[in-house]
Order: structure tokens, then C-alpha cells, then sequence
């Protein structure tokens, strides 16, 4: 499909390149930022390079430096510790993502591999779960979740989407829908059970799709906000999200540390960047199949 | 000795028969499915069956989180009608999915366009994508920062080209058309990823006939690409704007519903009521309604935009 270039051609790439531009410069802006003196910035708002290089936003985020120092560079010197906030989004992430996905996909296999009477209508009802907005469920989780004495532990951010989403189950249960039936029913004859055809059939034949989900699911936990800012503020269990939310209202004397948030959002974005960066074709596949029901 | 080890211990005898599978099959495998489906069962009913009716139940009753919930009929939805800023939060947000949807759809499908023209490369989609991946909170503090009155680079580009600063945050008029800028940003790539995917299922042979024809690529983009991509753009349409009307995070770490209401959102207003004057029988109600209103607005978007029918039959 190589066409000679012309007018239109050449404006459609132009218009491209400043789009990826206009998506990329924020990210070097936050860079740039994290890595100036905040006392500094304001005297060169735009300098296109760090002003007055150095790593002290970082140190003060993540507590490394000493009231004094972090004031000294325009930070609030408050206490703020991102390495425990990166620890505890680390957990719940992870937690939720492989208790997510594993029930998930044992739903997926009930509704995609057994045949019981019934079974479309159970599926129909957990998707229909899929219309409730979430603020509608929420208000009556926080009731459950602080009568049951969870508040600011890691279960109470967590329980929720332990167990299922309606999402998780539809996406694995069209790849288990999928598989051939032929294979089970060998696997049968050989004598294997049930469990032995999920475990040893059904999931590595789903590898791609189940580290699909993984993925996402990640990405989604790591990015949450309102949930665990409702039942998580203390610090021992603080999320990044809602450790940046806090950070952003400690305005220092004498204007935000702009340096310190900045320093701040790399920390909480790094990861999912690096996961996107290692992940990035199997991610960019997925959008139009998972987004599209 | 040999068959017994093999078989593993398991309560239906029959599997080992090689004749007995389908007979087992008619008879249904509703016990195995019990156990299969018993964890996510649990957390379907526990937190989304019995919040969805507690919640229904709570919008009817007056509720502090201090006492039991107290029955007081249809006192929240009465109260609801008149109350002024519950009608200005459902402005706001609608005012915000407006401008949000209708610039990210119109950015979206042209984005997919110029990939789908002239590039298939992974690393441009993988870039186009990259915003998507970032936490709501985080882009909102990016943008937060680069929007700012005085340091902000943006006011300092606009300075430069010869137009006075513009206060994004702290003027009620740009409040709501920023938040919505900045969302369309994040956005934005994911969308036209989901158009670009619909664009791919559209067949060669229909713009090669157009070609034949003498179609020019703007004729050929009203006349064709449009209507044939009409149910995935609808699709679309209704999962991007039922996000849209969620509107939270970004208020909630910029100007938290200010300045004065101009930008509390319907979410942002639900959770103060909830969380900042415990009021969650008033909160619950509200819930309800915009529950209501989204399924409405996907209904009426389905049946408006005739989802199912494609022109392609």
C-alpha cells in the first residue's frame, strides 16, 4: 500500500509526530521537573532543562533526606516515605491481580467447560453486574468493610476485587470457550479430572490470554484511587494514589514543591511504564478486543 | 495396580470408563461447577449482589454510620429535587461529558485514521497508548503542575506566543473545559486504539470499489468508513461516556469541586456527601439516580445509533 508522498501525506505524518509529541512531553516535563531545585524553578519556568540539576526531590520523597534538607530545597518537610507507598501499592496490586485472575478464570472455567442447567442464566446475572456503577456498590462495601473492622488494612482494600469482576470472567471465558473440546475429552478418557484438565489443560493452553488479563488487571489495581483513599489513609497501608493526593495538599510555606510531586508521580508511574515498555505489544493487542464486548 | 495409581481419586467413578463420559455429561456437572464457581460467587454476592440491594434499601432511609439506618420513605428524593447543588453537579458532569466525549471521539477516530492510513507500527500505538497507563491522579498532577498560573509551561508557551496567562484551575468558566482537556489526553489513544481495531474490520474490497469509482478519500471517509463503522463507533460511544460520567480522581487532587461549584461533579458530590457529612442514606440516593441515568443514556444510545444493524449486511 506505498503511495507517493504528497501534500496530504505529509501533513497526516505531521499531524502524527506532533501527536506523539503533545503525548510525550509531559512525561519529560515531569522528569525535568523531579530532577530541578524547587527553590529554583520558579525563577526559570521554562527552561526546557532541569534547573540546577540534583536528586533531592527524589531523596525527600522518599525519605532520605532531613527536615531541614527537604525544607531547605522547598519541600514541606513533612514526613513522606514513597518507598512504603511503593510497598503497599507492590501488595495490593499483586494480591489483587493473581487472587483476581485465578478465581476468575476457575468461574471462566465453570461457565465455559461444564455443562450444568442453568449455567447461561448464572453467567447472565454476573454480567449484568457490569451496569451498577461503581459508587453505587461502594457506599455499601465501606459500610461492610468498617463494620467488619478492616478499615486501613490491607484486606479492606483488597477484599472486594479479590474474588471476581465481571470483566475478568467474560474475557477468559471466550478464550476458554475456544479451546477444542476434543483434547478435554481425551484428557477424560486418559482419566484426568476436572482439576487436572484446568490446571493442566485449560490454563497453559490460555498462557497469552491469562497474562493479558494479568496485565491489565495490574495496571488497573496499581491506578486506583477513591477505594483505597476511603479505606486505606493511614500510612502503613497508604497507596501511591492516595499518598500523592496527601502530598499535593501538604503545601509547603512559600508555594507547592512542585520538584517533590513530580518526583513523586515518577515514582508511582515508573512501574507501569516498565510494565508497559516490557509488555507493550501484547498490551496494544488487547485494547481492541477487551475494550469492545 | 497400575490403572488404580493412574486414576486419581476422584468422586465420579465413571471417568476412567472410556464408554461412560458422555452418559456423565447428560447428567450435568453442576457439583464441579459449585466448587469451581464458589470463590467468585462469594465476592459476587458479598460485593455486588448485597451492595447493590443494601444500597437500593439505604437510599430510602436516613443513615450517619453512627446508629442504624432509619426508614424515611422518599425524604431523600424529595429533598433531591430541590436541592440546588445536587442539580448543579448533574450540569457540571454533563457539561464535562459533552466536551470530554465529543472532543476525544472526533480526536480518537482521526487519530486511527492517520495509523490506519499510514502506519501499522506497534511503537506508534504504543505510544498513543502511554497516557492510558498512567494512574488518573497522576496525570491530573502532571497536567496540575504544567497548567499553573505562574510557572506553569504552558501559560509560559502562551506568554511567548502573546496571550495572557489563563488562570485553567481557578476560574469557573475553565475549570470544567480543563478537567476535560486533560482527561481527553489520557484517553484519547486508548479510544482511537478501540476505533482502529473497528477500522481493521472493515473490508479492502469496499474502498477498492470506491476507488474504481473515482471516490475521493474525503467522500470516501463520510460515505464509507463512517457508516460501516457506525456499531463500533456506538460501542464506543457508550462504554467511553458511562466512564466519562465517573468523573472523579482528577477533581479530587486539582480543584476538589471549586472554584465555588463549578467543578463538582456528580461522583465528587455523592462522595462528600458520604464521606466528608456522613450523610449516606442522601448519598445512596443519589447513587441511585445517576445508576438510572446511566442506563438511560446507554439504552437511548443504543437504540438512537441502531447498535445492531450493520451496513455492511
Amino acid at each position: 500500500m506505498r503511495k507517493p508522498l504528497n501534500v496530504g501525506r505529509i501533513a497526516a505524518w505531521a499531524s502524527l509526530i506532533v501527536l506523539m509529541l503533545v503525548t510525550l512531553f509531559p512525561f519529560y516535563w515531569m522528569l525535568r521537573t523531579a530532577l530541578s531545585d524547587n527553590t529554583q524553578l520558579p525563577g526559570h519556568p521554562s527552561s526546557l532543562l532541569p534547573v540546577d540539576t540534583t536528586l533531592g526531590a527524589f531523596k525527600r520523597v522518599l525519605g532520605l533526606s532531613t527536615v531541614a534538607e527537604a525544607q531547605a530545597q522547598g519541600g514541606s518537610g513533612a514526613s513522606v516515605d514513597f518507598w512504603l507507598y511503593l510497598r503497599n501499592s507492590l501488595i495490593v496490586a499483586t494480591v489483587t491481580t493473581v487472587c483476581q485472575v485465578f478465581f476468575s478464570a476457575m468461574a471462566a472455567y465453570a461457565f465455559a467447560r461444564l455443562r450444568w442447567r442453568g449455567r447461561d442464566q448464572v453467567f447472565a446475572l454476573f454480567l449484568s453486574a457490569l451496569m451498577v456503577p461503581p459508587i453505587f456498590t461502594l457506599l455499601p462495601n465501606f459500610v461492610l468493610i468498617k463494620n467488619l473492622g478492616l478499615l486501613n488494612s490491607f484486606a479492606g482494600i483488597i477484599l472486594p476485587t479479590a474474588f471476581m469482576t465481571p470483566f475478568a470472567i467474560f474475557f477468559l471465558r471466550q478464550f476458554f470457550l475456544g479451546i477444542s473440546r476434543e483434547l478435554e475429552e481425551a484428557a477424560m478418557i486418559d482419566g484426568a479430572g476436572h482439576r487436572r484438565i484446568f490446571f493442566g489443560l485449560i490454563i497453559p493452553m490460555s498462557a497469552a490470554p491469562i497474562a493479558t488479563l494479568g496485565i491489565l488487571t495490574y495496571i488497573n489495581s496499581w491506578n486506583d484511587y477513591m477505594w483505597p483513599l476511603l479505606v486505606g489513609q493511614q500510612e502503613n497501608v497508604r497507596v501511591l494514589t492516595v499518598a500523592l493526593g496527601v502530598f499535593r495538599s501538604q503545601t509547603p510555606q512559600g508555594g507547592p514543591d512542585w520538584a517533590g510531586l513530580m518526583a513523586g508521580t515518577l515514582v508511582a508511574a515508573l512501574p507501569m511504564i516498565i510494565l508497559f515498555l516490557a509488555f507493550a505489544k501484547r498490551i496494544t493487542n488487547s485494547i481492541g478486543f477487551s475494550g469492545i464486548k | 495396580m497400575t490403572a488404580t495409581i493412574k486414576a486419581p481419586p476422584n468422586r465420579r467413578r465413571t471417568h476412567g470408563d472410556p464408554k461412560a463420559p458422555p452418559k456423565a455429561r447428560s447428567r450435568g456437572d453442576l457439583k464441579v461447577a459449585m466448587i469451581f464457581l464458589a470463590p467468585a460467587t462469594l465476592g459476587f454476592v458479598v460485593f455486588y449482589i448485597w451492595p447493590t440491594l443494601r444500597g437500593a434499601y439505604l437510599s430510602f432511609t436516613e443513615y450517619s454510620l453512627l446508629a442504624s439506618p432509619n426508614f424515611n420513605g422518599l425524604a431523600n428524593y424529595e429533598r433531591m429535587v430541590q436541592d440546588s447543588f445536587f442539580w448543579n453537579a448533574l450540569v457540571v458532569t454533563v457539561e464535562y461529558v459533552v466536551i470530554n466525549i465529543g472532543v476525544q471521539t472526533v480526536l480518537a477516530v482521526g487519530i486511527a485514521m492517520l495509523m490506519y492510513r499510514l502506519t501499522q507500527s506497534i511503537t506508534v500505538r504504543a505510544v498513543v497508548l502511554l497516557p492510558y497507563l498512567v494512574a488518573n491522579v497522576v496525570v491530573a498532577l502532571v497536567w496540575y503542575w504544567m497548567l499553573d498560573f505562574q510557572v506553569g509551561i504552558v501559560n509560559q508557551f502562551l506568554t511567548w506566543v502573546g496571550i495572557d496567562p489563563v488562570a485553567f484551575f481557578g476560574e469557573s468558566a475553565y475549570a470544567i473545559p480543563t478537567i476535560a482537556g486533560i482527561n481527553v489526553w489520557r484517553h484519547m489513544g486508548y479510544t482511537a486504539l478501540l476505533v482502529f481495531a473497528g477500522l481493521q474490520t472493515i473490508p479492502k474490497y469496499v474502498y477498492e470499489a470506491a476507488e474504481v469509482d473515482g471516490s475521493t478519500e474525503w467522500k470516501t471517509f463520510w460515505r464509507i468508513t463512517l457508516p460501516l463503522l457506525r456499531p463500533v463507533l456506538v460501542m464506543v460511544l457508550v462504554v467511553t461516556m458511562i466512564g466519562s460520567f465517573q468523573i472523579f480522581d482528577t477533581v479530587a487532587v486539582t480543584t476538589q469541586g471549586g472554584p465555588i461549584n463549578a467543578s463538582r461533579v456528580i461522583y465528587y458530590y455523592i462522595y462528600e456527601r458520604a464521606f466528608t457529612r456522613f450523610d449516606f442514606g442522601y448519598a445512596s440516593a443519589m447513587a441511585l439516580v445517576l445508576f438510572a441515568i446511566l442506563a438511560l443514556v446507554s439504552l437511548l444510545q443504543l437504540r438512537l445509533l441502531r447498535a445492531k444493524e450493520s451496513d455492511l449486511a
